[in-house]
């Protein structure tokens, strides 16, 4: 118990001053004059919106990532203390003093800073030596581009954080594996590993392609441990266990925690609501939750209710009628029935309300006039006759037998009786004569399950009979329940997933877009500011000599693999088994980091940019180092090649840094060139820096 | 290995034993046990009970041939109207007997062999396919669809020869033939004039033939050898042939020859000389040959297709000269542009047509009121333009005047002919897309202002700096913006006509919307030169008809409201296509898996992955497995494994893939799906077997297993023929219909 009266208490602590340095030139490089400009730069306009929606916790809907990095950026600005009021509408505006720049910036260029000692990290954990490590921070500390993108309020700096840091922490966790497992330091490396992995994902859903190759390494690693007969079958199960928790079930559940949070930020409605459904707008404060409140919950013969169609594309909009007529005949020359024309409106109308009626009673059923008319060629009838104004309600999502039609809740869909048509929003808009409104068809080919064929009541009231209004209270207080406490966190979550999946920008030019086979070779570049009066900018350039050389060094491990690989298949053992082990983690972690994270944007249909490269890129630089340090160890023959390889390799990133220090006002923005300045660091054509004419 | 697998069972079996070669998985297995094996074997096999064999085992093969050719050419004729997708395939067909023009997505040879058998079989190519439920009448359309029914009915006997040769087993082979044989789906699709059967047999053939070849490794460079290797590389050009989707075949080959290699290049008994051997008779069978071949269908395909047709508009100006009837076709127009020549300018993007003008302005509120510039598909007269010097008015056909010609990099004026203004564009938005400046006619009689003048670049060889009619790709760069002058493809409301949307571009992105050529062209100070030194060589023919296709593939997007097939509905059957009939009236034919077939196999890949998974993380803990159950389990995992891979990469990519897909693109998958069933439960029974004890109970177990399944999949399929041979009565919902009680998901409408 009182130990420590008879042995001291010992804290021996070893500090790398190494990586302390690598850390402190990080921070400066990165947290110099952060401040500035003190106005907005590149997308820190399209963040910037969503970060005041998070201060004012009002909900909006993004389809370019999870939320997890925009509240990371939001986090900056709690801590700021900013109140979200600024209009982001311009690059280039200048920020109100309220807008607490330093702190909305702090956290990217944290995450900049950090991943210079990572790099350290990663190559010394990989087996390699500290020169190789050093090296490699060093090259992160110093490309251009990576400091322009981590000092701005832009989210690839916290990617490529939390990329390094689950590459960083598998590595120290399969490190320990060798001698303690099941070691407390074991178990925090692995689960911080799923738990990076998550954070990755959850800042870009790019971040999943590391995650990928960390699963992958993963896999190879615990097959291998399948093999290993020292350890007991229990042991082995115990050892896949640990990690289908930490790696699987872990990020799932951390990917989970970001939309609770978010959504629990976000419980206002906003600008993005149309395009939820009614239960997820009724679950926020005002808006479609201010009007629905109260209303009577079931449906019944005499309601009046407004439609609206589940899939809501290309706009949300409910099903209308007016006064007016299809015309006689077509553009294309086909016949109609000139009866009352029925769309489907994207505004709120009273043209939009709807009465339902019970056919036992009534002839007509409401005004609805069965109507379709060819779209395409696979709808193609046109039904339009009198007495054909039945239609079946089914309900597709009903929980119980009861079949009660709910207000918001109940998702339905209308069958004609007679035709057993579906009333189906088609997507296409009408002709001038039915006012650009959308089309309402009756499906009848394809009676598969499909979202625009499906609709579901938002807004409900009877009429103002004196019978209806005692029905309405019989209805009313009994079945009366709060809709927003229905809706599950999973079905918000969801829904809100997939609409961020589905949602699609139509915009797919951009002045400094490019494609990834630009990138390699630095083709293009990117303006990210302007001072509004000198020639001062911030432009994102790569450091050329650095790019290069990666990209060489990537080639070169290829190559070197594929040789030694050969060799080895014909049994010459060139490098020593340890050495030749530690060549191929370090392949797989950082050659394979640079595949996954470029080859798969050949195949995305989004605009891309030049910064997209940079968590690739990243990869790339870990690798170079390695490539390096085994030319040097395994390929100098000589103690005078070495040398000379040595000198080279100093002249080399004597140069880089060079060029660096030449790209530094574009990185920093901080001082204003010349035009014939500007001019002379345009060595590439496809480099698009402005130049002010006067 | 394979007797001493089932010795149990050996007594009842019917073993191969007629190939030359030894089984691919034969090499796996140590020497002491292959000598042992043949130690059993010829013990067993006394001369006479091998002819029995041998005659039982060709008998065997006949047996589902025939149930095979049958099932398949049972009530062809019928239905006699369009079904389906024959309105295009067989319409294709007719354009090869014609001999005209036409444009698809798919590659010929398909195509070009319906149309061969509709010729050899007496069909002459008028039938006009125009929809389906036309009724074929007097022509000839059994050939065609006999042609298709025969491939299609290949495909069994080769399920049947790849699992035997995989499993060396006949139950196993017998199983996933009758799988296919008794599967609707498989039974519609090959029954009328379309793609698949051909695509089927092809993919099939050609993992015959590398299975086969994987046999004859330990007799490298010997004819059965080089026969098989050869073969499939001959199939492999003919399923990439009929369709891209032909590649998937193409990867796993490629896949099994990589490993193939990787296998006998750590064989150091191997030299580097034999290995060097090895590798280009990989290389010359399985890459030069498919090549040759596949150029060779489209050698033949353009060589047929000489008349203008309705697919001459997708292709290039150049293109189209060499098609009989095109107003291209022995044209003679001066090679050169130079200044006053009168031309049409055509956009390089497919589908997009001519620069055009007319004498209509832009409407109030959209951009300026100026004259209207569009692009317009049709040959037309308000597709004229002159092109000028941007500085003078002279006229430049004044024949004292020398012949100047337009060079790249020249900056010039393009006068609309009709109307007399010049191409001009300005900074007003575009009328649909946004950030784009709008194009106009603009200036009175060719004067207009500074805004007229446009830049000539042209953007691939350069043949001396001139521009040269058909053959260069042109930009028209704007003087004062800086845009390129594109069509963006979107169409113009109705006070644009429905025409295109032409626009200047800021963006100098090397896009084809913004790339044009020279097409028509009248100058008579220029000596005209025929048009047929202009014509493209074979390869730019290649390259070019690759571009449309890849284009046209990529174009066909579905829709946003549309119920479209997902790759997900497809293994466990989730909704059919129609091929023929909507009301009860009619008769119907639907395309729909039989139900107990498909999820049979959506459960063995289950059980595949869960045994599979079970015997290697047992060999990898180093567990000693029992000789038999040794052999079984070789087979399950290289043969089942090889199966596997097939279905998985005939399957997998269409969830990457963006294009419209359909339900029927899952058929090259089922073709493997249901082999790796017939592999699974014969080896599944037999580990079973195994565990028994006694003997006779064991090969009871197994021949019982097997019949009970051959039984169950022929009576569901009696049960479910009308889908295949069709249908008329009562719609499946209806009670009094007889298929009432079969409609066992919703989502099925037959």
């Amino acid at each position: 118990m009182l130990g420590f009266l008879r042995r001291p208490v010992m804290v021996t602590a070893d500090i790398n001053l190494n990586v302390v340095a690598l850390t402190v030139v990080g921070l400066l490089s990165r947290l110099w004059q952060l401040a500035y400009p003190r106005a907005v730069v590149f997308d820190e306009v399209y963040y910037g919106q969503y970060l005041s929606f998070y201060m004012k916790r009002i909900f909006f809907l993004d389809g370019s990532g999870p939320p997890f990095g925009h509240m990371l950026l939001a986090l900056g600005g709690y801590l700021g203390g900013f109140d979200g009021n600024f209009l982001w509408n311009r690059i280039g505006a200048e920020y109100s003093s309220n807008v607490p720049v330093w702190s909305l910036r702090l956290l990217p260029a944290l995450a900049g800073a950090l991943s210079v000692p990572m790099a350290y990290q990663i190559v010394w954990e990989l087996g390699f030596s500290h020169c190789a490590a050093t090296g490699a921070a060093l090259l992160v500390l110093i490309e251009s581009a990576l400091i322009t993108q981590s000092r701005l309020m832009l989210l690839e700096s916290v990617l490529i954080f939390f990329n390094l840091l689950a590459v960083l922490s598998y590595l120290k966790f399969s490190n320990s594996q060798k001698h303690r497992p099941f070691s407390a330091s074991w178990c925090f490396w692995l689960v911080l590993t799923g738990v990076a992995c998550s954070c990755a994902v959850g800042v870009k859903y790019v971040g999943v392609f590391t995650y990928l190759l960390v699963l992958g390494v993963a896999a190879v690693h615990a097959w291998l441990l399948i093999g290993d007969r020292t350890l007991s079958n229990v042991c082995v199960l115990g050892h896949l266990l640990a990690r289908a928790v930490a790696l699987l079930v872990v990020p799932v559940l951390m990917y989970l925690l970001f939309f609770y949070v978010h959504l629990a930020l976000l419980c206002r409605s906003g600008p993005h609501d149309q395009i939820m459904s009614s239960a997820f707008q009724a679950s926020l404060e005002g808006g479609l939750a201010r009007i629905t409140q109260g209303q009577p919950l079931e449906v019944a013969y005499g309601s009046q209710v407004t439609l609206k169609n589940v899939f809501g594309k290309p706009v949300p909009c409910w099903l209308h009628s007016h006064q007016n007529t299809y015309p006689m005949i077509y553009e294309n020359g086909r016949g109609s029935s000139h009866q009352q024309q029925v769309t489907c409106y994207p505004f709120k109308d009273v043209n939009n309300w709807w009465i339902v009626k019970d056919p036992g009673r009534h002839d007509v059923a409401a005004p609805l006039s069965p109507h379709a008319q060819e779209v395409s060629c696979y709808v193609n009838y046109n039904i339009s006759m009198p007495a054909q104004n039945l239609w079946r309600l089914e309900i597709v999502n009903r929980e119980s037998d009861s079949g009660v039609w709910k207000t918001i809740l109940s998702q339905v869909r209308l069958v004609h009786v007679n035709t057993s048509a579906i009333l189906k929003l088609s997507g296409a808009h009408l002709p001038d004569w039915g006012f650009r409104q959308l089309e309402v068809v009756g499906e009848k080919l394809a009676r598969g399950y499909h979202e625009s064929t499906v609709w579901n009541v938002e807004e409900h009231r009877y009429g103002k009979s004196q019978e209806q209004e005692e029905r309405e209270l019989e209805l009313h207080s009994p079945t009366q329940t709060d809709i927003s406490r229905n809706l599950s966190f999973m079905a918000r979550f969801l829904e809100l997933q997939w609409r961020m999946l589905t949602l699609r920008s139509d915009d797919l030019e951009h002045k400094y877009s490019s494609t990834p086979l630009d990138w390699v070779t630095l083709d293009t570049s990117v303006a990210y500011w302007l001072h509004p009066q000198t020639g001062a900018q911030i432009h994102l350039l790569g450091n050329i000599v650095i790019w290069a050389s990666a990209s060489l060094a990537t080639l070169a491990y290829v190559l070197l693999f594929l040789w030694y690989l050969l060799r080895r298949r014909r049994s010459i053992f060139d490098l020593p088994e340890d050495s030749w082990l530690r060549w191929v983690l370090a392949g797989a972690l950082c050659a394979g980091g640079w595949a996954v994270n470029y080859l798969p944007f050949f195949m995305m249909e989004k605009t891309l940019f030049l910064y997209h490269y940079l968590p690739a890129l990243t990869f790339q630089l870990l690798l170079l180092p390695v490539v390096v340090e085994h030319v040097s160890h395994h390929l100098c023959r000589s103690q005078l090649q070495r040398s000379l390889f040595h000198a080279l390799v100093v002249a080399w990133f004597a140069s880089a840094c060079h060029v660096s220090n030449m790209l530094r006002p574009l990185t920093y923005g901080d001082r204003s060139l010349s035009p014939s300045e500007l001019r002379a660091l345009r060595w590439k054509d496809s480099w698009d820096i402005l130049i002010r004419k006067h | 290995m394979p007797p001493a697998v089932g010795e149990g069972l050996a007594g009842s079996e019917l073993r191969p034993r007629g190939g030359r070669c030894g089984s691919q998985a034969a090499r796996a297995v140590s020497a002491d046990v292959a000598a042992e094996t043949t130690a059993r074997s010829s013990k067993r096999s006394a001369p006479g009970s091998r002819r029995f064999e041998a005659a039982g085992q060709w008998a065997l093969l006949a047996l589902v041939t025939l149930m095979s050719f049958a099932t398949r050419f049972h009530r062809l004729d019928q239905p006699p109207h369009i079904c389906w997708d024959e309105t295009h395939f067989g319409k294709m067909g007719s354009y090869y007997i014609n001999r005209t023009f036409f444009f698809d997505v798919h590659p010929p040879l398909g195509k070009m062999l319906i149309g061969l058998a509709g010729y050899l079989s007496g069909y002459d190519g008028t039938f006009s396919f125009q929809k389906p439920g036309d009724k074929y009448e007097h022509h000839s359309y059994m050939g065609m669809r006999g042609f298709c029914a025969f491939l299609g009915s290949l495909l069994i006997p080769f399920a049947y020869l790849t699992v035997l040769e995989l499993s060396r087993s006949l139950p196993a082979a017998l199983l996933a033939a009758a799988l296919l044989t008794f599967d609707t789906g498989c039974l519609t699709l090959s029954q009328y004039i379309l793609l698949d059967p051909i695509l089927m047999f092809f993919i099939m053939a050609a993992m015959l033939s590398m299975v086969k070849y994987n046999s004859c490794a330990s007799r490298p460079f010997s004819a059965p050898w080089w026969f098989w290797l050869s073969l499939t590389g001959v199939n492999l050009a003919g399923a990439l042939g009929v369709k891209f989707v032909g590649l998937f075949i193409v990867l796993q080959v490629g896949w099994n020859t990589l490993s193939d290699l990787w296998h006998l290049f750590g064989d150091l008994s191997v030299s580097m000389v034999t290995m060097g051997k090895h590798l280009a008779a990989r290389i010359l069978c399985l890459i030069v040959l498919p090549l040759a071949l596949y150029t060779a269908t489209y050698a033949v395909h353009f060589m047929v297709l000489n008349k203008s047709g309705p697919g001459d508009g997708f292709f290039s100006s150049a293109f189209q000269a060499r098609l009989a009837g095109n107003n291209l076709h022995n044209a003679s127009i001066p090679e050169h542009l130079a200044y006053g020549s009168v031309i049409t300018v055509k956009n390089l993007r497919m589908a997009i047509g001519y620069l055009h003008s007319h004498r209509h302005l832009y409407p109030e509120g959209i951009g300026a009121r100026q004259q209207q510039v569009t692009t317009y598909l049709h040959k037309d007269y308000n597709n004229l333009w002159i092109i000028k010097k941007h500085n003078t008015n002279s006229d430049p056909l004044d024949p004292s005047l020398p012949v100047e010609f337009v060079r790249h990099g020249d900056i010039v004026r393009l006068e609309h002919k009709e109307t007399s203004r010049n191409l001009h564009s300005h900074y007003h938005e575009a009328p649909l897309t946004r950030k784009h400046y709008q194009v106009t006619g603009y200036g009175i009689n060719g004067t207009g202002d500074s805004n007229d003048f446009w830049r000539i670049e042209v953007v691939n060889r350069k043949f001396g700096n001139r521009i040269k009619v058909l053959r260069s790709r042109i930009r028209l760069i704007h003087l004062v913006t800086g845009c390129v002058l594109g069509s963006s493809g979107k169409v113009l409301p109705k006070w644009g006509w429905e025409q295109l949307e032409v626009t200047c571009t800021p963006y100098l992105k090397e896009t084809l919307g913004s790339v044009w050529n020279v097409e028509d062209h009248i100058n008579p100070k220029l000596p005209n030169i025929s048009l047929d030194v202009l014509q493209p060589s074979f390869p730019e023919i290649m390259l070019e008809s690759h571009m449309v296709m890849i284009r046209g593939n990529n174009g066909l997007k579905p829709k946003d409201n549309e119920f479209t097939s997902k790759p997900w509905h497809w293994p466990i059957n989730y909704q059919g296509l129609r091929f023929s009939g909507i009301n009860d009236t009619d008769f119907r034919v639907y395309l729909l898996g039989n139900p107990v077939v498909w999820w049979l196999n959506l459960l063995s890949v289950a059980l595949y992955l869960l045994s599979g998974g079970i015997i290697a993380v047992a060999v990898q803990r180093g567990a000693r497995l029992p000789a038999q159950v040794e052999g079984l389990s070789q087979v399950l995992l290289r043969g089942g494994g090889q199966l596997l891979f097939g279905w998985m990469i005939h399957y997998f990519p269409f969830f990457l893939m963006g294009r419209i897909l359909y339900f029927h693109h899952y058929f090259p998958a089922m073709l493997f799906s249901c082999m790796l069933t017939g592999v699974l439960w014969d080896t599944l029974l037999r580990l079973c077997a195994w565990s028994l004890a006694s003997s006779a109970l064991a090969r009871g177990v197994h021949a019982l297993g097997i019949l009970s399944l051959l039984l169950g999949i022929a009576y569901s399929f009696y049960l479910f023929h009308p889908l295949a041979y069709g249908m008329v009565g009562p719609l499946a919902q209806d009670p009094r219909s007889p298929m009432a009680g079969l409609r066992w998901l919703e989502s099925w409408d037959f």
